[in-house]
């Protein structure tokens, strides 16, 4: 790398912990180690602290109660939870519902339920990346035990109307459930889960400043589910394990500062955001925006570079020390382009050059100007090693004209 | 991230002999957009059949351009028939190695330079429009697979869609990929049968010298091949294999796992 600095727009992969969570952590690894179903003090205490920590979880996802709340270790293990706990604890239903976009712990996981002789209906999306809600409203039969879908989409940020959703789906069928993958959307926009009739919201702390491995579940009645990992009473016998103290605390207190921060969220991320996509918009001839424009959180944009691959772009930005990622399928370790930009139709000129930026509140605008200033540098360099140098030039003429 | 090497990163940094070449003598091309990666290839040769200049445009990755700029370099003072026996394997080499999964950048470089050949003598580039795919995602024909299973050696279906891509997106063909491996593998095994001893030594003696001794030698030992008598194989292991209470363990699975691999499965490992 030429350049030891980091600019670091790849937020929706993971974040960085801040340092106050790390100093609230501290104390429970080698001083308040205690076991917290232990009966002296040293444990006992941590049991409380848990519990304050999961009263805070509650807040962030506007619950009713901290019973709602269940930890656990990731994203990944949120959605499993729900969706293999709601299934093995009615087997009277063999539908489910969910939409091609999905991040892998839930599409993948239904692609596994079929397999185990499940019936799966994926939703798609349109070119914007909105959901086709009458073919969702349509699939809801007696027979569907779950709907599962996204409150945002982790590659273009568009965010799905799940409250709505939600409603509908249970007007066709009252016993029907509702999973929300909020992973991408905690500490972006407010969380209201008690307003609304979803069953099951999950969160992973590695996206809003906490570290990664731990995660949360709301459950709207924890009695629904039968639990995966099964041994100790810990999470109300819906989670066996030790309590990881430390991340718990951890992710409480990211929690805060994130709730604390949605309205900075809003305005000045969301403006940062807003001003790298018109920038590289109307400098770039060959980039086009992958996404709508309305409806997303406020710091994801995904913007396709036609005729240029994604993986080369990525490592031209890291000799600068831009961090992003992308759809292409050189990036990743598959060969097949991204699922989401692919359900939504995206051009193949456009689909292996997909780059996705998504901000945190701990980017400057001096980064973001960097930024600004050396993206078309990048791309005049690698336009000029594309052989598509006859339609490259026709999009020139073509934004010229505009 | 890849763990490319400092030639790849030079090369795709600064990627040499980029452009067209307005009057070029051929021109060759290999992939498509929509797969994910396209390279085009330009070549001037003079009367005596030497290639003075050539220039490239790729839409590929890091190891897509590399693997173009390095042939670029590779062929420029080559007769074209000389460079008709660059290898995909030496792309590879020349560039210091690529990761597995980017192998297929290598053999879409090789491919280019064949059509570009085959354009300068004017040579009908055989399309069969009637021949089997295989891959439909990738667009791969049978024979492109055998031609690549045979001269790059591949065994798995890994390793076929690391250097060819097939089976690699939606995967509805690796149960016909694996039957190709088998039906060429097959083939190649009842080969083996015929060899002479001495050519059983020279093979074990590769094996063992690529695969195998590498292996020890981290832990701190080695071995030796003694006999050959038919499959059954005497070795001496040297160094801290020998004391190590593993050594039987490391003997039985990994060195006649690694033989039954690369021969066959009649192999039998004796310690002397
Ligand atoms: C939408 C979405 N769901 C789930 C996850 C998985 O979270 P975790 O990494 O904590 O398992 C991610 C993370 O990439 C995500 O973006």
């Amino acid at each position: 790398m030429t350049n030891s600095r980091i600019i670091y727009l790849d937020n929706n992969a993971t974040t960085k912990v801040d340092k106050k969570v790390v100093e609230a952590m501290l104390p429970y690894f080698s001083e308040n180690y205690g076991n917290p179903s232990s009966m002296y003090e040293l444990g006992g205490k941590n049991s409380k602290v848990i519990q304050e920590s999961r009263e805070t979880i509650k807040e962030f996802f506007g619950a009713k109660n901290a019973k709602e709340i269940l930890f656990t270790a990731s994203g990944s293990e949120s959605a499993n939870t729900a969706i293999r706990g709601i299934l093995s604890a009615d087997r009277s239903k063999n539908h489910l519902i969910t939409t091609k976009v999905e991040h892998p712990c839930v599409l993948n996981l239904h692609k596994q339920l079929e397999k185990e002789g499940y019936k799966i209906t994926y939703i798609g999306v349109n070119s914007i990346g909105e959901i086709n809600e009458d073919e969702l409203y349509d699939a809801v039969n007696e027979k569907t035990a779950l709907v599962s879908c996204m409150y945002a989409n982790n590659e273009t940020g568009t965010i799905f109307p799940v409250e709505e959703i939600a409603e509908k789906v249970k007007s066709k069928n009252r016993n029907t459930k509702i999973f929300v993958d909020a992973v991408q959307t905690a500490g972006k926009i407010k969380l209201d889960v008690q307003n609304t009739e979803i069953d099951f919201m999950g969160i992973s702390g590695h996206k809003f400043h906490a570290p990664k491995g731990i995660g949360a579940l709301y459950i709207k009645s924890p009695n629904l589910i039968t639990p995966l990992v099964i041994g100790g009473h810990q999470e109300s016998g819906k989670r066996a394990g030790t309590e990881n103290v430390p991340y718990i605390v951890g992710m409480a207190k990211a929690a805060q500062m994130a709730q604390d921060s949605l309205e900075y969220e809003l305005t000045t991320v969301k403006r940062l955001r807003d001003k790298l996509e018109t920038a590289i918009l109307s400098k770039i001839y060959n980039a086009r925006l992958n996404s709508s424009s309305q409806n997303r959180v406020p710091n994801t944009t995904n913007i396709g570079f036609e005729y240029v691959e994604g993986e080369l772009i990525l490592l031209n930005m890291n000799d600068y020390g831009i961090c992003a990622s992308s759809g292409s399928a050189c990036t990743s370790g598959s060969l097949d382009p991204s699922h989401v930009l692919k359900a939504m139709g995206i051009p193949f000129t456009a689909l292996h050059g997909s780059i996705r930026f998504s901000l945190s509140r701990y980017n400057t605008e001096e980064e973001i100007d960097f930024t600004i200033e050396k993206m078309p540098k990048i791309m005049e360099k690698l336009t000029k090693i594309s052989p598509f140098q006859k339609e490259l030039a026709e999009l020139k003429r073509r934004k010229g004209l505009i | 991230m890849w763990n490319y090497t400092d030639k790849v990163v030079d090369h795709y940094k600064n990627p040499r002999n980029v452009g067209s070449i307005e009057d070029a003598d051929a021109i060759g091309e290999a992939g498509s957009l929509s797969c994910g990666d396209m390279l085009k290839l330009y070549l001037k040769v003079d009367k005596n059949g030497i290639i003075t200049d050539a220039k490239f445009q790729t839409f590929g990755c890091g190891s897509a351009v590399a693997s173009s700029s390095i042939l670029t370099e590779m062929v420029i003072g080559k007769h074209i028939d000389e460079a008709r026996k660059i290898t995909n394997k030496q792309i590879v080499d020349e560039l210091g190695g690529l990761p597995p999964e980017k192998m297929h950048c290598s053999v879409m470089g090789h491919e280019a330079l064949e059509a570009a050949i085959a354009n300068y003598y004017n040579e009908e580039i055989t399309i069969h429009n009637d021949e089997e795919l295989v891959c439909n995602c990738f667009d791969i024909s049978k024979s492109f697979l055998i031609n690549e299973i045979k001269a790059n050696s591949l065994k798995t279906l890994e390793d076929v869609i690391n250097y060819t891509k097939a089976g690699g997106a939606c995967g509805r063909c690796q149960g016909k990929i694996k039957d190709i491996l088998d039906e060429i593998n097959g083939v190649q095994q009842q080969k083996e049968e015929q060899l002479t001893k001495t050519q059983m030594i020279i093979k074990i003696n590769n094996i063992i010298e690529k695969y195998i001794s590498p292996e020890l030698r981290k832990d701190g030992g080695d071995i030796e091949l003694i006999d050959v008598e038919d499959y059954q194989i005497k070795v001496k292991l040297s160094g801290r294999c020998q004391s190590c209470n593993r050594s039987k363990l490391t003997l039985t699975h990994f060195v006649e796992a690694t033989l039954k691999e690369h021969i066959n499965d009649n192999i039998e490992i004796i310690q002397v």
